[in-house]
């Protein structure tokens, strides 16, 4: 292995490029990745993003990789990339915990969809991601395995819920990750983090595999360290797949082709709900920036009114929770997981398997689920919000006739300390304002740095886009990378 | 204060879940909490309003993207032991469970 590879600047195309050309070979950057992850991840007080290495299947798919380029021939696109799997898709024959204690012991006997497209490309799956228990949190403070810690400042979150997602990419423990967004627990820990995180439209890349959470609203989609590589790695996972009737039946553009066209003539509009007076001053000023830096590479800016934005988080957590409490009634200690032996009947199994098996912030939101659907409430609570639901999504309808893309600050405030807000969870859902709004409409988005708070806190930028555009929000997050680089250089 | 205890007890049985005493109190908390916030959803005027449960439909006016159904052909299931092998407890053919019938 060539000692001059610097782990934490390799990109999708230059980990590929390093094991083609021969500067190394995939064994060994795997095993390099491993001793990363020992040293900067895995001890006492450091960033914990890794549940579970994959050590023989890493191992065994570098060795395939390595032929291939003994053989002289040209790697898949992905080929030799060293990427991890948030633990809430299903890996075959490695334990998949969802963050959960009670899935501690769980051993698929399949493999999401996404993970054996990454892996069908050439990826090398190095392990299994941290995340709050069943992608459920802001912060991962809910996972059962403690908290990650946020690689630009250990005493701080990495948002959530995919937090060991965008830590390993912003620690350098992984190329690339996948993470799944049903609120924003893509989008929030990519901007906490400093990496770029994509939530594409819903649809977009199957579901199947990933352990369910809230149906209508959730997604799979990369975390990375450019727009570029989002964009490789979105082309490879995307399309339709027979095993989620809910998966698009459209081509898949060559997003990284997309990427390089210019934004010159695009239409951004910024919604004025989402830069109220009260906001965090450092995150003003660096979406603003960021929007000026757009402007200067020949975006047209409108200003725009998305007047449902503030009904968003009641309605998100209306439905996400009571699709949760349906998802989750599986968890009864029978087929797969955790069985409480306290029980003497089934009845009490139940109760005691769920009491035991999950934690805090997970019953709160089945108890949730379980009211707003319940006799009585299921027309003032779920119904209600499913309506609410249209009108959110008939605001970016009317938006997207006069604008291609709209930006917004991805969260109200830079990354907040562990322990903050774990005992309020009223303000940490609220760390989800501006994201669950495109999570409601399906529409997709991605978070890309644009600047940095007074103490040096990363801050991220939303780009949304129109349905199955994806290409669109790339190009533009790409295009702000650019024009950044340019300005601090 | 919406919730009482008794509603607290009402919905943990719905959603099988055995609460503790503290558990209890500190769900009626959060729950009257979060519901309190929830409520500004009736300042909206929805009378004439569909309700939406899938984006998918939502797309499809546009994109008729989603094949809902697929063909109906016989096709390969996960292998009997492959299915058991997670189970807490099994007797090698079925799901081993406590006694169902509770008299």
């Amino acid at each position: 292995m060539s000692d001059d590879l610097d782990l934490n600047l390799l990109t999708v195309s230059s980990a590929r490029a390093s094991v083609q050309e021969r500067q190394t070979t995939a064994t060994a950057l795997v095993e390099s990745f491993y001793t990363k992850i020992q040293t900067e991840d895995r001890q006492s007080g450091q960033v914990n993003a890794y549940l579970t290495l994959t050590r023989d299947r890493a191992l065994e798919q570098a060795k395939r990789m390595d032929s291939i380029v003994d053989c002289g021939n040209p790697l898949p696109e992905l080929g030799g990339v060293p990427m991890a799997i948030k633990d809430v898709m299903v890996t075959r024959g490695i334990r998949s915990t969802a963050g959960s204690k009670l899935l501690d012991n769980y051993v698929p006997p399949y493999d999401c969809t996404a993970v054996s497209r990454l892996e069908a490309a050439g990826a090398i799956i190095l392990g299994k991601l941290n995340c709050d228990e069943f992608a459920m949190g802001s912060s991962n403070e809910n996972s059962a395995w403690g908290p990650v810690r946020n690689p630009r400042d250990l005493t701080r979150v990495p948002g959530g819920s995919s937090g060991g997602s965008a830590a390993s990419v912003a620690a350098g423990t992984a190329v690339a990750a996948l993470g799944s967004d049903t609120g924003g627990s893509i989008r929030q820990p990519a901007a906490f983090c400093g990496v770029v995180g994509m939530m594409p439209t819903y649809g977009r890349v199957s579901r199947y595999g990933l352990i369910a959470f809230g149906s209508s609203l959730d997604h799979i989609g990369p975390l990375t360290k450019s727009a570029k590589d989002a964009a490789i790695i979105l082309r490879h996972i995307a399309g339709r797949d027979p095993m989620d009737s809910t998966s698009a039946d459209l081509p898949v553009p060559d997003y990284e082709a997309e990427i390089g066209k210019s934004v010159r003539g695009l239409r951004i509009g910024v919604p004025r709900e989402y830069f109220p007076d009260e906001m965090d001053a450092d995150v003003r000023s660096s979406v603003e920036a960021g929007i000026k830096l757009l402007a200067s590479s020949g975006c047209e800016v409108k200003y725009i009114s998305l007047p449902n934005s503030r009904y968003a988080i009641p309605t998100y957590y209306v439905l996400a929770t009571a699709e949760a409490s349906a998802n989750l009634a599986r968890y009864d200690g029978v087929r797969y997981g955790y069985r409480s032996p306290n029980a003497k009947t089934l009845g009490e199994m139940y109760r005691r398997t769920r009491a035991e098996g999950f934690g805090p912030e997970v019953k709160r939101r089945i108890m949730l689920g379980t009211y707003a659907l319940s006799a009585g409430y299921y027309d003032a609570y779920y119904l209600k919000a499913q309506k609410v639901r249209t009108l959110i999504a008939r605001d970016f309808t009317e938006a997207f006739k006069v604008v291609d893309a709209i930006v917004t600050p991805t969260t109200p405030t830079p990354a907040f300390k562990l322990g903050e807000k774990a005992d309020d969870p009223l303000a940490m859902y609220l760390a989800d304002i501006f994201t669950v709004t495109a999570s409601l409409a399906g529409i997709p988005g991605v978070s890309v740095p644009c600047g940095r708070s007074k103490t040096g806190l990363p801050i991220g930028m939303q780009i949304l886009g129109r349905h199955f555009e994806e290409g669109t929000i790339l190009r533009l997050a790409h295009a702000l990378e650019h024009t950044r680089a340019g300005v601090s250089t | 204060m919406k919730i009482t205890l008794r509603d607290v007890d009402y919905v943990a049985s719905l959603a099988n879940l055995a609460l503790t005493d503290a558990e209890r109190a500190r769900m009626q908390r959060d729950l009257n909490a979060i519901l309190e916030y929830v409520d500004q959803l009736s300042e909206l005027d929805t009378s004439n309003v569909e309700p939406m449960a899938q984006v998918s439909l939502l797309a499809s006016v546009a994109n008729p993207v989603v094949a809902p159904l697929r063909s109906d052909e016989l096709r390969g299931s996960l292998p009997h032991d492959a299915a058991i092998r997670n189970a807490p407890q099994s007797d090698g053919t079925f799901f081993r469970v406590p006694k169902v019938i509770e008299r």
